[in-house]
C-alpha cells in the first residue's frame, strides 16, 4: 500500500479543487487536506504542498457538475462552511459520487453524503438569511452600506442576488468577521477590503457618515415593525427562532432590544 | 418629507393593516428590467419577523382607514371610534422605494378602507402600482387588494401592474356574511376574483403562442377567511377553501384566527381565547390537500365535521384507517409513503432516493429525519423489530401522546396540573 499523504492548499476553493485533481491524478492515498498555515502533520504521513492551478480546478468542477448539478452546489456550499476537516469529507464525497453507477442519485443512507447535504443546507440557510437581514444605510457618499457577520463565508453566494436586485444604486456589504466586502459600482461587483474605523451596527448614537434622512427612515421602519405586531399573540420563542439573537446587532428594528 | 406627519400616518395605517395575514412574496419571477430597481424572488424572502412570529416581507399598509362599510369583525368599520388617516399616493410610493432600497422589504402590500365607492378606491390602489412600475422602474413585488365590487376594467388594469391580487372572503359561509357584514353581497367578492382568474388563464394561453406577452398577476390570487367569528365548523371552512382552490385557482387560502376587536353581541367577546391551535390544524389540513394528495372528504366529512385538537389531521386520518397500514417503506409508492404519519414530503423524497442503494432500517430513517415516535406504528422496514402487537386506534393514540410533547397541550388537556 502507498504511504498516505497530507495535501496542503492555499485556502481558496480553486486550491481545494486542484488538490482533489492531484489526488485523483496521482492516485494519492490522502490522509488529510489542509489549509496552509493551519497544517498539522500526521505522525506517519508526509505532506505535499499543492499550487493552485485554475485549469485543473476547472476540470474537477466540470467533472462533478456533469455528474450532478446538485452535487457541485453541495460541494461549493459545504466548502464555504469553513468547518474544520470538511475538505477530507468533501474528498470522500467526491470519490463516492464518481464511483456511483446509479446516475445522478445520491445515497442519503450514507453518513458522509447525508452530512455534506445537511452542511450545504446550513450554508444555504445562512445565505438566505443574509439576503433577508442585510440592512443598508445610506452614506453621505451615496453608497448603501451594510455590515454583516455571518456564520459562514456567504459573501460569494449572495453577490449575484444583490447585483440583480439593486442594479441602480451603489452598495457595499462588508463582512466584519472575515474582513472583506463586496462593492457594486453600478457596473460590476468587486471585492474590497477596508480599514473601518468603527463598525456601524445599531447604535442609538448617530454616526456622521450617514445622512439625517437615513435615521428618519430607520425610525419609520422601527415604528412599522412595532405596529405590525399583534400584542395579544406575542411569542418570543418563535420570534427568536426566526430571527436568532446573533443577528440583532445589525437589524435596525431591534435597536432597542440590543 | 414631512417626517412627523408621515410617521403618525404610518403608525395608524400599518396598525390597521396587520389583520391581513398574507405576507407572501413568493411565486413571482419578475426580473430586473433595464438596470432598474428590484426583482421578485421566486421563493420569497422574509426580511424580519414580528414579535408574534409572523413574517414581515412586504410593507403592509392601508391607503386609508376611512371606510363606508360597517362589518362587525373589522377594526376600521364605520362605527368604530378609531383615529383615521389617509396616505397621499406619492407618500406610499416614496416609502416603498426607500424601504426597498435599504433591503427592509420585498415590496408593497396595499389595501384600503373603502371611501366613496369601490371603483374610486380601486383606482387609487392601481395608480400607486402604476406609478411604482412606470415612474420608478420598480420591479419588486406588489400585492394589491381587490376591492369587493370593483369594475372589471379596473381589475384588468390592476393585474398588469401587480404580482398578486387578493379579495378576502373573511366569512366562509353566506349566512355568516349576512349576519356580520350586512352591507356586502357575496357576489361583490366573487366578481373581481372571477375576472382576474379569467385574465390569468387568457394571458397564460397567449404566452404559449407569443412569448413576449406581458405578465399578468404572475403570483396569482389569494384569499383569507376568519376562523372562529361566526360559529362555523372546520368542515364548512375547508370545503369552502377547496371551492376557491378549485374554481378560482387560488394560490393560497389563509386562515386567520379571529382576534376580537369589538364588543358585539354577534361575535366572541374581547379577550376571549385566540384560536391558534385551530388555525394550526386548518393549515395542516390545507397542506395535506395541496401537497400530500389527500382529498377533503377523507379528512373532514359528516361523521367528522371538526378536526381533532390533540393530534394532527394526518395522524387522525391514519388512526381511522388502520387497514391501510403497516406500509413497507422499502417498497411502497410515493403516494402511500406520504400518508404515513410522521413522514413529510422531504423525507419521502430522501427515502425514494436512498432506497435505490440499500434497504432502509430504523437508523437510516431516523437520520433522514422521520418522526419515528409517530411513524413506527404505521410502517415496517428492513429490521426484525416492528410493532407486532395488534393495537387499536385508541391505544396507539395514547402511546403517541405519552411519548411526545406539544406546545398547545395544556390548552385542551383534561388532566389537572399539580402545581399552578
Amino acid at each position: 500500500m502507498k504511504p498516505s499523504k497530507t495535501l496542503i492548499y492555499d485556502g481558496s476553493f480553486n486550491g481545494f479543487l486542484t488538490a482533489v485533481f492531484v489526488a485523483f491524478d496521482e492516485k494519492i492515498n490522502v490522509a488529510d487536506i489542509q489549509k496552509n498555515g493551519q497544517g498539522q502533520n500526521g505522525l506517519f504521513s508526509e505532506s505535499e504542498t499543492i499550487f493552485t492551478h485554475v485549469e485543473k480546478a476547472k476540470r474537477v468542477w466540470n467533472g462533478i457538475r456533469n455528474k450532478s448539478h446538485n452535487a457541485i452546489a453541495n460541494v461549493y456550499f459545504a466548502f464555504l462552511s469553513e468547518t474544520e476537516g470538511v475538505e477530507l469529507m468533501l474528498y470522500t464525497y467526491i470519490q463516492k459520487l464518481m464511483a456511483t453507477t446509479l446516475g445522478k442519485q445520491m445515497d442519503y443512507s450514507d453518513g458522509i453524503v447525508l452530512f455534506i447535504d445537511q452542511l450545504a443546507k446550513k450554508v444555504g440557510r445562512e445565505k438566505h438569511r443574509m439576503e433577508a437581514f442585510v440592512r443598508f444605510q445610506l452614506t453621505k457618499d451615496d453608497i448603501y452600506f451594510a455590515n454583516i457577520e455571518p456564520d459562514f463565508d456567504v459573501l460569494p453566494l449572495i453577490s449575484k442576488h444583490f447585483r440583480n436586485r439593486y442594479a441602480d444604486q451603489q452598495w457595499l456589504i462588508y463582512d466584519v468577521k472575515r474582513k472583506y466586502g463586496i462593492y457594486y459600482n453600478l457596473d460590476h461587483v468587486e471585492m474590497v477590503s477596508l480599514n473601518l474605523k468603527e463598525i456601524h451596527f445599531n447604535k442609538i448614537h448617530k454616526s456622521d457618515a450617514f445622512l439625517n434622512e437615513e435615521y428618519d427612515y430607520q425610525t419609520l421602519w422601527n415604528d412599522y415593525f412595532k405596529s405590525t405586531g399583534i400584542k395579544s399573540r406575542i411569542n418570543p420563542k418563535l420570534h427568536t427562532q426566526h430571527v436568532p439573537k446573533r443577528y440583532w446587532k445589525y437589524l435596525s428594528e431591534k435597536k432597542e432590544a440590543v | 418629507m414631512n417626517f412627523e406627519r408621515i410617521r403618525e400616518k404610518l403608525n395608524i395605517l400599518a396598525d390597521a393593516a396587520k389583520y391581513d395575514v398574507s405576507c407572501a412574496s413568493s411565486g413571482s419571477d419578475r426580473t430586473n428590467k433595464s438596470q432598474g430597481l428590484g426583482n421578485a424572488s421566486k421563493m420569497g424572502i422574509c426580511h424580519s419577523y414580528t414579535e408574534d412570529g409572523r413574517c414581515i416581507s412586504l410593507l403592509k399598509i392601508l391607503l386609508t382607514n376611512h371606510c363606508i362599510f360597517d362589518c362587525a369583525y373589522c377594526v376600521t368599520r364605520k362605527s368604530n371610534d378609531v383615529q383615521r388617516a389617509a396616505f397621499k399616493i406619492q407618500e406610499v410610493v416614496d416609502l416603498t422605494i426607500n424601504f426597498y432600497r435599504r433591503n427592509y422589504i420585498e415590496g408593497l402590500f396595499l389595501s384600503s378602507g373603502i371611501f366613496k365607492n369601490a371603483d374610486y378606491t380601486m383606482e387609487r390602489l392601481v395608480t400607486v402600482a402604476k406609478k411604482l412600475r412606470e415612474e420608478e422602474n420598480f420591479n419588486g413585488y406588489i400585492h394589491l387588494k381587490s376591492i369587493p365590487g370593483a369594475s372589471d376594467e379596473l381589475m384588468y388594469e390592476a393585474g398588469l401592474y401587480a404580482d398578486r391580487l387578493s379579495v378576502n372572503i373573511e366569512v366562509p359561509t353566506i349566512s355568516g356574511l349576512k349576519l356580520l357584514a350586512p352591507d356586502k353581497k357575496h357576489e361583490d367578492f366573487t366578481k373581481p376574483m372571477l375576472k382576474v382568474k379569467n385574465e390569468i388563464v387568457r394571458y397564460k394561453a397567449e404566452r404559449k403562442i407569443i412569448k413576449s406577452t406581458p405578465k399578468y398577476a404572475p403570483a396569482g390570487q389569494s384569499t383569507q377567511m376568519i376562523v372562529g367569528a361566526s360559529g362555523e365548523t372546520d368542515k364548512d371552512i375547508m370545503y369552502s377553501a377547496v371551492h376557491y382552490y378549485k374554481n378560482y385557482q387560488m394560490r393560497r387560502v389563509y386562515y386567520s384566527g379571529y382576534v376580537p376587536v369589538a364588543d358585539d353581541m354577534r361575535l366572541p367577546a374581547i379577550g376571549s381565547q385566540v384560536t391558534m391551535l385551530r388555525e394550526n390544524r386548518l393549515y395542516q389540513t390545507d397542506w395535506l390537500l395541496r401537497f400530500y394528495g389527500f382529498a377533503i372528504n377523507e379528512i373532514l366529512n359528516k361523521e367528522h365535521p371538526n378536526l381533532d385538537m390533540d393530534v394532527d389531521p394526518k395522524l387522525s386520518w391514519a388512526l381511522r384507517n388502520l387497514h391501510h397500514f403497516p406500509v413497507d417503506v422499502n417498497s411502497a409508492d410515493k403516494a402511500l409513503l406520504a400518508r404515513i404519519p410522521g413522514i413529510g414530503m422531504r423525507s419521502v423524497d430522501k427515502i425514494l432516493k436512498a432506497r435505490r442503494f440499500r434497504k432502509l432500517n430504523w437508523d437510516h430513517l431516523k437520520k433522514i429525519g422521520v418522526a419515528l415516535n409517530r411513524a413506527q406504528y404505521f410502517m415496517v422496514c428492513d429490521s426484525r423489530h416492528w410493532e407486532r402487537r395488534d393495537l387499536d386506534a385508541e391505544k396507539i393514540k395514547g402511546m403517541i401522546l405519552q411519548t411526545s410533547t406539544g406546545k398547545f397541550r395544556n390548552q385542551y388537556s383534561t388532566q389537572l396540573s399539580l402545581f399552578n
